[in-house]
């Protein structure tokens, strides 16, 4: 008597040594580059959704001068935040921290500049050295105490607002001097003039799409020496004109409003040097290793704790960035600025297309999840849709990022 | 007919791609001590997991008969519903929790109300610590206790499950000579209680000291079960029987010009991370330049062990010993410090320890090494380029691109994969832990291929291997480790599975 059913084992096919696509050569189809970056393009596309849903559920508004002026203002900081974010995330960590050390920098430079009457730069320079300190702390205890970052930043949230209250003695302090103010809160016009409109903002925006267009034009020579795929030439010439447009309409409405605001230039600046540091650095590139697999990269050498220390540093250092920025932008410094904001941060990263394992994540990815959550906000708040309902939106497109983030990842893992 | 409680007929179980099981059969006679052998990998677990219902009823072809009844186990609570338990290896105790808690965890003694009856679970454990002969508060933390100790408390819990049928797989691996012995004697006096005990062991000597009768398993199949009364029980018959297959010329020809010495240990020893004892014991060996030398040993022999502590002390604690690259004693402190001094070291384990899997083929294979394509700290992306594609070309990787994501290739392509990343740190030896575990014989053959040229490149390999055939097809001289000690070096001329088997299995003598 045979008391067992017969086996339900699937069978896998034969070899699996067959590579599932052919190999590439020269140039590829535009589809498959598309469909294999869908973890990427995915939110490019949803930016572009959200930004027009806006367009016409706002009648234009949220697209005129003034109000692409304001979105920039208003969220430069979180995109600030966002930056140094994503790289943790990579890494494997979490801040939590970060709201409060935007309020305690912000806090210190105002005690200084407003209360002792020290020139700005005194107090932008003490900021940035105590965003230093307070991640080099962070850093202390999530690499050589081995305590994890959650642990420490959620300790380092409610000690750096505690500390904040005790330098400001519980009172808000505004305003600063004007020098102080444009930090952050300035615009760079009419340096060369103009009818009606900022004939400097409209040059620097040309400057940027020469300079994009001439690094990936290079980017793509190199790698057709190196004989690496890359993308067909007319699809390569669209991607350019296209970005190429969409930052000369950026600014020609930069332009017609108040000219080139000086946060977008130090945004510009840290999104560009971050994204290098990122891809290109030995140090960016043990960040991906760490956070990609911890073993792997301490068995192949890699100086874990060192890099996780600096990780934090770099954090605490653009946490303070952040803070001075908010505090030239509402103009001052009050107990509770930042509330929250590490919040922002995080859901940027991770609608960004960050992994919440770590090993995955982009600086421009955070940057546009950041944007989007800028976007909707915005564009929320031009409707009159009120605190609650936009609370319950942000928390649904979160949700639905990283749902869709597991699942990818998931169909990666059964494409195997 | 004698009375067996067990018999397992017919069974052979398939994972995809491969038959871990082929028709074994296996009858256990009421109240003994059962032994089972075989090399790693015959199919000694797989066949206790089929037991024990881990692998449940219709995963697998064939009959178990318990107690003269055929049974259909459909997950490991219904084999110890009919007093099956199995003990595995690796231990599994909740090391926050007491013994008592741990021993009656799933199975917790209740009072009133279903809430747990305190009193009773204490002095209920108190009593079954004192038929395993171990004398412990119940309330002790499982954490506080050696691993001789937990073992023991696994036993208990055991038998609070009124055991009827007693599976151990490796009960010893991992304990001290006066642990083993004491476990050992537990095990007689179980079995005069009349507990029938299912043992797998590597360690010949504790098999013929204690089992009855002892089956042996290779390569799926079942070669024979020897009563150990009879006078044809010997270690020597049991090594034949776990080794006896063909040695196939599968193996790529290569001539033997050893150099000068590369790599010399002297004195090696190693503590286990968290336990009190040796994991590796006094070891010394060398290697020379254009040389395949093999270590080989059970499972828990302290392979992986004594090859990670030499990389830049990557386990253990209380590293102690002499390091010597070149005639030099060096400082390899760090895996950064080992790879500067020329040492590679490939895991056993590429999934876990030795790929970024969600990264590609590029960035893997310049992991080990950024700091050779950087300048001050920036990388040069095209050069990187260029080294991972000569990778792909010189082991021949099979993959799209070296954009492609590692996760998504083969195992013998991520293996290449790995060896493209310690060549590329131009190592003067290479450690090889495993390098042909788990993929197919195709690129089995790639991978010594590889090996090849490398020593004769003039680098120097140290061969980890479970597998005796390749060692003998691959190695210039294999040295045998057993229980952390290095118990032999023998000469590839000289060697055969039988004296390499004889070797690692030889440990300091049992009491009868």
């Amino acid at each position: 008597m045979t008391t067992t059913k017969p086996s339900a084992t699937p069978q896998r096919p034969s070899s699996d040594d067959t590579p599932a696509a052919a190999l590439h050569t020269g140039t590829s189809d535009p589809r498959t580059l598309i469909l294999g970056n869908l973890r990427q393009s995915g939110i490019y596309v949803a930016l572009v959704v959200i930004v027009a849903l806006f367009a016409v559920l706002t009648d234009g508004v949220s697209l005129s001068p003034g109000n692409i002026t304001n979105i920039v203002l208003q969220y430069s900081y979180i995109l600030v935040l966002a930056i140094g974010m994503v790289i943790v995330i990579i890494g494997g960590h979490i801040d939590l921290s970060v709201g409060s050390v935007v309020a305690l920098t912000g806090a210190v430079s105002a005690v200084l500049v407003i209360r002792q009457g020290q020139p700005w730069w005194i107090g932008v320079l003490a900021a940035l050295a105590v965003g230093i300190a307070v991640g080099a702390w962070h850093g202390f205890w999530v690499a050589y105490a081995g305590i994890p970052a959650f642990i420490v930043t959620l300790a380092g949230m409610l000690l750096f607002r505690g500390l904040t209250l005790r330098v400001l003695d519980n009172i808000s302090l505004s305003p600063f001097p004007a020098e102080y103010q444009r930090v952050a809160a300035g615009f760079l016009n009419g340096l060369i003039g103009g009818q009606g409109y900022d004939a400097f903002t409209l040059l620097i925006g040309a400057v940027a799409v020469a300079g994009y267009a001439v690094s990936v034009f290079r980017t793509r020579l190199a790698r057709i020496r190196y004989q690496q795929p890359v993308e067909s030439f007319p699809l390569f010439v669209a991607r350019v004109l296209l970005v190429g447009a969409v930052i000369m309409y950026f600014a020609w409405q930069l332009a017609h409003a108040r000219g080139l605001p000086i946060v977008l230039i130090i945004l510009a600046v840290l999104v560009l040097v971050y994204g290098l540091v990122t891809r290109r650095t030995v140090f960016g590139r043990r960040v991906y290793a760490i956070g990609g697999n911890l073993s792997a990269a301490t068995l192949s050498g890699v100086k874990v704790r060192t890099v996780n220390f600096w990780m934090f540093v770099n954090m605490g250092f653009l946490a303070a960035v952040a803070g001075v920025i908010y505090s030239s932008r509402s103009n001052g410094a009050q107990p509770a600025a930042g509330n929250m904001f590490e919040l922002d941060a995080i859901a940027a990263a991770f609608i960004g297309g960050a992994a919440v394992t770590g090993g995955v994540g982009t600086v421009v990815g955070a940057m546009v999840g950041g944007l989007i959550m800028a976007v909707m906000s915005n564009g929320m708040q031009l409707m009159g849709v009120d605190q609650s309902t936009q609370s319950v939106v942000k928390g649904l497109v979160l949700l639905v990022a990283v749902a869709f983030d597991v699942y990818n990842k998931r169909r990666a893992g059964q494409a195997r | 007919m004698s009375d067996n409680i067990l018999e397992m007929r017919h069974i052979t179980k398939t994972f995809p791609g491969v038959k871990a099981l082929q028709d074994v059969s296996l009858a256990v006679r009421r109240g003994e001590i059962h032994a089972i052998c075989g090399e790693n990998g015959a199919g000694k677990s797989t066949l206790m997991k089929v037991l024990s219902g881990v692998h449940p009823t219709g995963s697998y072809d064939g009959e178990i008969v318990f107690d003269g009844k055929p049974v259909h186990f459909r997950g490991i609570n219904d084999s110890e519903a009919n007093g099956i338990v199995i003990i595995h290896q690796e231990l599994a105790l909740v090391p926050y929790l007491s013994v008592a808690e741990n021993i009656f965890l799933g199975n917790e003694r209740r009072g009133a109300g279903g809430l747990i009856d305190w009193n009773r679970t204490n002095a209920d454990a108190a009593e079954l610590l004192a038929s395993v002969g171990l004398r412990e508060n119940p309330v002790t933390p499982i954490i506080q206790l050696g691993v001789g100790k937990q073992q023991l408390v696994e036993i208990a819990k055991a038998l609070s499950k009124q055991v009827r049928l007693l599976i151990l797989d490796e009960p010893t691996a991992a304990l001290n000579d006066i642990d083993s012995a004491h476990l050992l004697e537990l095990l007689r006096r179980l079995r005069s209680e009349g507990v029938t005990c299912i043992m797998i062991s590597h360690k010949l000597n504790e098999i013929t000291a204690i089992a009855d009768s002892t089956t042996v398993i290779r390569d799926g199949r079942t070669v024979e079960t020897l009563d150990m009364s009879s006078g044809e029980a010997t270690q020597d018959r049991i090594i034949r029987g776990m080794v006896g297959r063909d040695l196939s010329s599968f193996y790529p020809d290569r001539v033997s010009e050893p150099g000068e010495e590369v790599l010399r240990i002297e004195d090696w020893t190693v503590r286990h991370p968290t336990q009190d004892r040796l994991v590796v014991d006094g070891a010394n060996l060398n290697v020379r330049a254009g040389e395949v030398v093999g270590i080989a040993g059970l499972m828990g022999a302290g392979r992986t062990e004594l090859a990670m502590s030499v990389f830049g002390r990557s386990y253990g604690r209380g590293v102690t010993g002499r390091l010597l690259v070149r005639g030099k004693q060096v400082r390899a402190r760090s895996v950064a410090e080992a790879i500067e001094n020329g040492i590679a070291y490939a895991t056993e384990d590429r999934k876990r320890f030795g790929l970024n899997l969600i990264d590609d083929v590029r960035r893997n294979i310049s992991a080990a090494a950024l700091g050779k394509l950087a300048r001050l700290g920036w990388v040069n992306g095209n050069e990187e380029i260029k080294v991972a594609e000569d990778g792909r070309r010189d082991m021949n990787i099979k993959a799209p691109s070296v954009m492609s994501v590692v996760g998504k290739l083969s195992g013998g392509n991520q293996q290449k994969v790995v060896l493209s990343k310690w060549l590329f740190t131009d190592p003067d030896v290479l450690i090889l832990d495993e390098p042909t575990r788990g993929i197919d014989v195709g690129a089995k053959f790639e991978i010594y291929t590889i090996i090849n040229r490398l020593v004769a490149d003039g680098r120097a390999v140290i061969l980890i291997s479970s597998e005796l055939p390749e060692l003998l097809g691959m190695c210039d001289r294999i040295y045998t480790l057993a229980a952390g000690r290095i118990t032999g070096e023998v000469p590839v001329g000289e060697a055969t599975q039988e004296n390499l088997m004889e070797l690692m299995t030889k440990d300091r003598e049992v009491a009868r």
